[in-house]
């Protein structure tokens, strides 16, 4: 019997392309707005393109397991520039496009980049900075020729003198393409990620085509994405999440995706598209509506009220509807009508008229904000990842969506807690390593291919949900030998719109507490629509009425804490608000506004002592710096007030009941 | 720029002389513009500068002397021949259609452009059709090319000063003018619009190569990006050099800063 020819193995990017280019060849794979216009390449078309410039590269002298960097926003030249570099066995390296140059040059060194392909003069001239001290960089090829026409420099070549190289490369040995292609195998170097890495310098992540293409067929196969998703590209393409849902993902189910005009432009880009397919780290989803509501304000009375009256139902019914749960019939007719009104062109301004998944991760999301998205039908989940495993570690199951955990494990993925409480996983999309770094290598990933996430979680007893609580090596204990994981409380605690700050203490005493930071703006409306009076920050914190107002909010925490029994025992009993707003400029906040949790308990011991010490007052002097550089000192007598305790309900309970 | 020689003239003033009743505004000057040079004009308040650029887009009228624009003399411009001839420009309080959006704005400054008449426009077929797509074009291209796509649709009166100045260098641009003249593009500006404007003009001049004529208070913009410098004080012509010796020259120094009266 003759064998049968055996199928071929799509195992590379290059290879993904080409089986395209056979079933779909006239679908778009990808599209570009300029000049107003999208214009858009079928795959057979970006095929062509491909195979000029791998060619050319391959003029340039880029050789298997070289490096290519690629720097610039989200291009279809720059996304190309990809699968060039992996169909000669090379590897891309993208590289954030805003880093400054000393960054960028670190990066190049440091993965031993041999040719740059860049998006426009800003990172040529970024480039021609920080020559000399990677030398290794051989050439540089820009996209955008503007502004480039006076360098005169050997090693700077415009894209299309490339492609056009390539394609005489291409008439001379007209094999060379195809049998590079053939040669590339699973288990190769696809790509290699820098993750930002917020101490010390960035590591290379190095990802194999196995790792990156059996995890985003997994997400497809779990999400039942088909080659007629749209998805707006629009994250930088040195994250790994992007390099995932625009480029992995669309190569394994052959979707087409689009890269905005500008990044001024995204949010009218992301309207005339109408993704179906659409991830957003939570403040984008944030500043959306922060937007939508500001346009609401400036709206005619009567918009406002039908406005106010639909959301209202939405908030009611809307997330049981999406969750196909189980509805009065008036009130889906009602919720039928809001579409029609209200919920529809809402979601036609902000893009989601076609979305059936949305994704976020990175941070907490607000409960509010999340239900606010879910409400309208919305299909938006969270998801756990990292750059490590080529995103997926856990997603939310539809219908089974909550504010606060990260969902279950992928498809093949497998989680253990260790015995510190931290996550770690094993799956199919684990790095091989970090690039020149067995250290680092060593101390996240262990012989049998398990991944220490930093992060410590644990699985919701009620669910069986992953939670992440915070950072490992903030996780603490308290005295009676219970998990405290002060960042979780404190997002509970934050997501109050009139708490801006918190900081919760309690590893190593008998029980929480916590320094509050009211929000100015909304604790000072929220007094005067009472008609108190308070002539500043220090007057208004200190009310009894305010503390009221906090105190409620500290009790839903401790209702909600009471119902984990892990975390039931972490309830705040304590908390003051504090007489000062927190500043980076005291050295209370980074610059990024992140808490320094440790220097504030240092800076005010006299205050956690006295959350302690079971007084009801203290008296405090703080010195402060105004914002013209002077120093002053801030008295204040901060009340200390009790907050409500619940009984921990555990799941026997609840059965018993 | 350019790497032989000094470059053909396009613009020479000669002798121009302008008076409003027994103010004399402008007193004999003459000076030229090479084509695809920065050249700028600078002076005190009230030396002249922007009465000059009037002068050379034909909307003042001088008692003395002449213009030479492109080879052809005349005593006086007229503003629709200096226009039709290739020189556009941009004013020191801006003049765009605040009710327009960005892009009808640029449009505008294509008017020269369009050969069809109103009727054909009216019924936006045929030739019309054809010609409005070319002119989209064309105003997409600078829309692209100052970077201001995000603004395209918005009305021109609700965006900051620093846009609607770099909307009114779009419609400038969309003249495809051989000569530019700009008053004072970066007035008013914060310390980064001034930056990106300086690139936009670096930008026009090297890569259309438009000749560009500017008048600019701030003394560092000028210095880096002029290839020549004219000086007026009063009406009077102070200097008219390069860069670097009109900053040391010592006429200037004493009409910026001032000299003791004994």
């Amino acid at each position: 019997m003759e064998p049968k020819e055996p199928e071929p193995v799509l195992d590379t990017f290059p290879k993904l392309l080409h089986s395209h280019v056979q079933l779909r060849p006239e679908q778009d794979a990808i599209r570009e707005k300029d000049l107003g216009i999208w214009q858009s390449w079928t795959w057979a078309e970006a095929a062509i393109e491909i195979r000029a410039l791998a060619c050319g590269l391959a003029h340039l002298g880029l050789k298997r397991g070289e490096k290519l960097a690629i720097i610039g926003d989200n291009r279809p030249r720059l996304y190309w520039g990809m699968t060039a570099a992996q169909a000669l066995g090379a590897v891309p390296v993208p590289l954030y496009q805003d880093s400054v140059a000393d960054e960028m040059a670190f990066v190049l060194d440091n993965a031993d980049v041999k040719i740059a392909l860049v998006e426009d003069q800003e990172q040529v001239d970024k480039m021609l900075e920080v020559r000399d001290r990677c030398p290794r960089v051989e050439h540089i090829i820009f996209d955008d020729t503007r502004g480039l026409r006076h360098y005169e420099h050997a090693f700077l070549h415009d894209f299309e003198s490339v492609q056009q190289a390539g394609i005489e490369f291409d008439r001379d040995h007209p094999d060379f393409y195809d049998r590079e292609v053939a040669v590339g195998k699973g288990s190769d170097v696809s790509i290699m990620l820098y993750t930002s890495g917020t101490t010390g310098n960035p590591k290379g992540v190095v990802l194999t085509n196995d790792n990156v293409i059996i995890t985003a067929r997994n997400g497809i196969i779990r999400e039942g994405l088909t080659s007629q998703e749209e998805v707006l590209a629009y994250l930088p393409m040195a994250w790994v999440g992007d390099n995932l849902f625009s480029y992995a993902q669309s190569y394994v189910a052959g979707f087409c995706v689009s890269c905005p005009e500008d990044a001024t432009t995204v949010a009218n880009d992301l309207r005339e598209i109408g993704p179906t397919y659409y991830f957003a780290p939570p403040r984008v989803y944030e500043n959306m509506l922060t937007q939508v509501m500001i346009r609401m304000e400036d709206a005619a009375a009567l918009k406002r009220r039908i406005f106010s009256y639909f959301m209202e139902h939405a908030r009611r019914v809307g997330v049981r509807i999406l969750n196909r749960e189980k509805v009065a019939l008036k009130d889906l007719l009602l919720y039928r009508l809001g579409d029609i009104l209200v919920y529809g062109p809402l979601k036609d301004v902000l893009g989601f008229n076609r979305t059936r998944l949305a994704y976020t991760a990175g941070e907490a999301i607000g409960p509010e904000i999340f239900d606010f998205y879910r409400s309208l039908g919305i299909n938006i989940k969270q998801l756990y990842g990292q750059t490590e495993c080529m995103v997926f570690i856990c997603v939310q199951p539809d219908g089974e969506v909550y504010a606060d955990t990260v969902g279950t494990p992928a498809i093949d993925v497998e989680i253990k807690i260790d015995d510190n409480g931290e996550i770690m996983y094993r799956s199919p999309g684990v790095f091989q390593s970090y690039y020149k770094n067995p250290e680092s290598t060593a101390s996240t990933k262990t012989e049998d291919g398990w991944v220490h996430t930093g992060d410590a979680g644990f699985f919701d007893e009620h669910n069986g949900h992953l939670k992440i609580i915070d950072r490992a090596k903030d996780v603490g204990k308290l005295n009676d030998g219970t998990l405290f994981a002060p960042k979780y409380i404190e997002n509970k605690l934050k997501f109050f719109s009139f708490i801006k700050e918190a900081v919760v203490y309690g590893d190593g005493r008998d029980f929480s507490t916590a320094f509050i930071n009211i929000d100015l703006d909304a604790v000072g409306n929220w007094a005067e629509r009472r008609n108190l009076a308070y002539s500043g920050y220090i007057d208004l914190a200190s009310l009894k009425e305010v503390y009221q107002l906090i105190k409620e909010c500290i009790d839903k925490v401790n209702r909600d804490l009471s119902e984990d029994s892990r975390l039931a025992n972490s309830q705040i009993h304590r908390f003051l608000i504090l007489h000062k707003e927190l500043d980076a400029d005291d050295g209370e906040l980074t610059r990024t506004r992140k808490v320094r949790r440790k220097y504030v308990g240092e800076r005010y011991d006299i205050l956690v002592e006295a959350l302690y010490s079971g007084k009801q007052q203290c008296h405090i002097e703080t010195r402060v710096t105004f914002e013209d550089g002077r120093t002053g000192t801030l008295a204040a007598d901060v009340q200390i007030w009790d907050a409500e305790v619940y009984p921990a309900v555990t799941l026997s309970q609840d059965a018993a009941a | 720029m350019s790497a032989s020689g000094p470059a053909e003239v396009i613009l020479e003033v000669e002798s121009i002389s302008l008076s409003f009743g027994v103010m004399k505004v402008l007193d004999n000057i003459s000076f030229d513009i090479r084509r695809g040079e920065i050249r700028s004009i600078i002076g005190p308040n009230g030396a002249g500068k922007s009465s000059m650029l009037n002068v050379i887009n034909g909307f003042y009228h001088p008692q003395q002397g002449s213009i030479t624009f492109k080879g052809e003399t005349r005593k006086q411009m007229a503003p629709q021949v200096a226009a039709s001839q290739g020189i556009a420009r941009t004013f020191q309080n801006i003049a765009l259609f605040k009710g327009m959006s960005t892009l009808d704005n640029i449009m505008s400054g294509r008017n020269l452009k369009m050969k069809t008449n109103l009727f054909w426009q009216a019924l936006h077929i045929g030739p019309a059709r054809a010609e409005e797509l070319v002119n989209r074009e064309a105003a997409e291209k600078i829309i692209d090319f100052l970077g201001i796509q995000a603004i395209r649709k918005k009305p021109v009166g609700k965006l900051p000063y620093g846009l609607q100045k770099r909307v009114e260098l779009g419609r400038a641009l969309a003249a495809e003018p051989e000569l530019l003249l700009l008053d004072e593009p970066m007035a008013g500006m914060n310390s980064e619009e001034k930056e990106d404007m300086c690139r936009f003009v670096l930008d026009v001049n090297s890569e259309f190569g438009t000749t560009i004529a500017l008048i600019e208070h701030d003394m560092g913009v000028v210095m880096d990006l002029s290839d020549r410098v004219l000086v007026l004080d009063y009406g009077k012509q102070l200097a008219d050099d390069v860069p670097d010796r009109v900053r040391a020259n010592q006429k200037v120094i004493d009409a910026y800063l001032g000299v003791p009266h004994e």
